[in-house]
């Protein structure tokens, strides 16, 4: 359980995250949906400790997360930020390790090796381990960094964009990645995402932020409906259902 | 098979660095063996605390900066050092404890660079924090302001005085004053096993900030711990033999590309070797070929600018 209390941020006069207060159910995939320079990435940062917030706290299961050492933090939460290019010369299996930092600061012992591997495993890079990551394309270079935060063995796991520069199958791909990470293995997985079919498809539970509010959060269910996502986008949305799931139309 | 051509280039390293000192302390003796061996040897130890010291700050500090034609003298450290021996010379003459007294010299030198460069730090990281590029413009700026007052103040100078302040303001490893050497070693020596034994948390450095965040790095206090020990580093190895900027920049950029690795570990060692190496090979030029009529510094500065110019040009072809 993750719960957020008045947090605010502002960058001088602007201020981007306005008092939101929120909780996160634990064990579950919940998507942060919301109109550009909304404030989910600040939010997300702030709740990663990325950046500091102005006011308000930040408890997981009951913590306060600025309690934690960033070292100890770092076993309980991760977080993937937008992919920027990464101009070092690593392989996939190499970047991955570091997810093994936070537990043993760069001595890899056995029971590394074994996450290793059953990271890279799971997200099907067996093949690709020894290839450097400069001649990944953009989905494969996503699984490793996944699997990396998979390596770190938090209970959180944020992600900030994952489907940034993918296409539709690996956007789906990656999707049902997370969905797997909080089936199979308990994962909580929060995520900002653009597409709002996408947290329609895959989320349990969604946030909707809008101008630096909280403004609304809910079941997956009870969020995608007309009447929430007109006033969120201020667009005209059109909402069908087909096999039980609700999809979004809004090309008009 | 990275690992076996990369222990293979140590070999090498190793070996001909082995072979140079071995050269160096013997050749050319004209008949006083002993008398040359005294000389030469006191010299081999400096040698490597500057090829180890600059290379170590030079990488760790392109680690920081995420840019591989950057040395830690852009905070003008360097510039520091000359103008200070400058107004020297200009106010006091060559009289002054401070040019008569190497101890004097060098204590005041490393302070006046260590204060300078915490100031910096200070400004920037409490003041205003995360803006790492603006601190080095800043210090850039300052560097070439300080020239600039050293260029006035020795067009005013005396030509003599000029002479033997000249000889100060370039690196050399002939007049290194053996005494100074064990404090340098004292200063250096736990800040390279320090930062020897930071390798792996450095490696992460190269994801990015968020990353290291990520992985329970405090990149901004530990950013400030590395710059400040650079920064040391940097000072002891100029207020010792003089500015060797490119010294640490050829050792560094040599070893990236000779080890292809991300692995501090390796690169630490590898380019301090090919430093210490470059060293060795710059001096036996200096007193055998050029008979002392040049210094180890201006050498430096030739073949370093040459090779910078050469990355230049290559990172703008890619």
């Amino acid at each position: 359980m993750m719960e957020v209390e008045n947090l605010t941020k502002s960058y001088g006069e602007t201020i981007v995250v306005d008092n939101v207060s929120l909780s996160i159910e634990k064990g579950k995939l919940t998507a942060c949906i919301g109109p550009n320079g909304a404030g989910k990435s600040t939010l997300l940062e702030m709740i990663s400790r990325l950046i500091s917030q102005d006011t308000g706290q930040i408890y997981i299961d009951g913590n306060e997360v600025k309690t934690w050492k960033r070292g100890e933090f770092a076993k309980r939460l991760s977080v993937l930020k937008q992919t920027n290019q990464m101009n070092v010369r690593l392989t996939v299996r190499e970047l991955v390790s570091f997810g093994r930092f936070p537990y043993t600061k760069g001595r890899l012992n056995a029971h590394c090796h074994e996450v290793i591997d059953n990271s890279l495993n799971y997200l099907g890079l067996i093949d690709l381990q020894k290839r450097y990551i400069d001649t990944l394309s953009g989905g494969q270079l996503q699984r490793a960094l996944i699997a990396m935060v998979l390596c770190q063995d938090t209970d959180y796991i944020l992600l900030d964009e994952p489907l940034n520069n993918l296409d539709m199958s690996f956007g789906v791909q990656m999707m049902s990645t997370l969905r797997r990470l909080v089936d199979e293995l308990g994962k909580t997985v929060i995520t900002v995402v653009h597409d709002i079919n996408f947290a329609a498809s895959y989320a349990d539970n969604i946030i909707a932020m809008k101008d630096g509010k909280l403004f609304a959060s809910g079941s997956t269910d009870d969020m995608i409906t007309k009447s929430v996502l007109d006033d969120l986008y201020g667009m005209d949305v059109e909402i069908i259902e087909s096999k039980g799931t609700k999809y979004c139309l809004y090309y008009t | 098979m990275k690992r076996t051509k990369n222990n293979l280039i140590f070999v090498m390293l190793m070996s001909s660095i082995i072979l140079f000192v071995y050269l160096y302390l013997t050749v050319n003796t004209r008949g006083h063996f002993a008398f040359a061996f005294r000389l030469r040897s006191q010299r081999i130890i400096p040698f490597f605390l500057v090829g180890f010291s600059s290379t170590v700050a030079t990488i760790v500090f392109q680690t920081m900066t995420q840019n591989v034609i950057l040395t830690p003298n852009i905070i003008g450290l360097d510039s520091l050092y000359i103008l200070l021996q400058t107004v020297v010379f200009f106010f006091f003459g060559l009289n002054h404890i401070l040019v008569t007294n190497h101890h004097v010299n060098f204590i005041v030198s490393l302070l006046l660079m260590i204060g300078g460069s915490m100031g910096l730090f200070w400004l920037f990281f409490k003041k205003y924090p995360g803006k790492i590029y603006l601190m080095l413009m800043t210090g850039l700026i300052l560097g070439t302001f300080f020239s600039s007052f050293t260029n006035f103040l020795q067009v005013l100078i005396d030509p003599n005085d000029f002479e033997s302040l000249f000889a100060r303001t370039i690196a050399s490893f002939n007049r290194v004053d053996v005494t100074l050497v064990t404090i340098s070693l004292v200063i250096t020596i736990p800040i390279l096993f320090y930062l020897f034994k930071q390798s792996a948390t450095l490696d992460i450095l190269h994801l990015g900030r968020a990353y290291a965040l990520s992985l329970g790095i405090q990149v901004d206090q530990y950013f400030l711990k590395l710059f400040i020990l650079v920064s040391v580093l940097t000072a002891v190895s100029t207020a010792l033999v003089g500015p060797v900027s490119f010294l640490g920049f050829i050792g560094a950029n040599i070893s990236y590309r000779l080890f292809k690795t991300y692995r501090h570990s390796i690169l630490f060692l590898g380019g301090s070797l090919i430093s210490v190496f470059f060293i060795l090979s710059g001096q036996m030029l200096v007193e055998h070929v050029f008979k002392l009529q040049t210094t180890l510094g201006v050498i430096i500065q030739f073949a370093g600018g040459i090779y910078f110019l050469i990355i230049l040009l290559k990172e703008r072809t890619n």
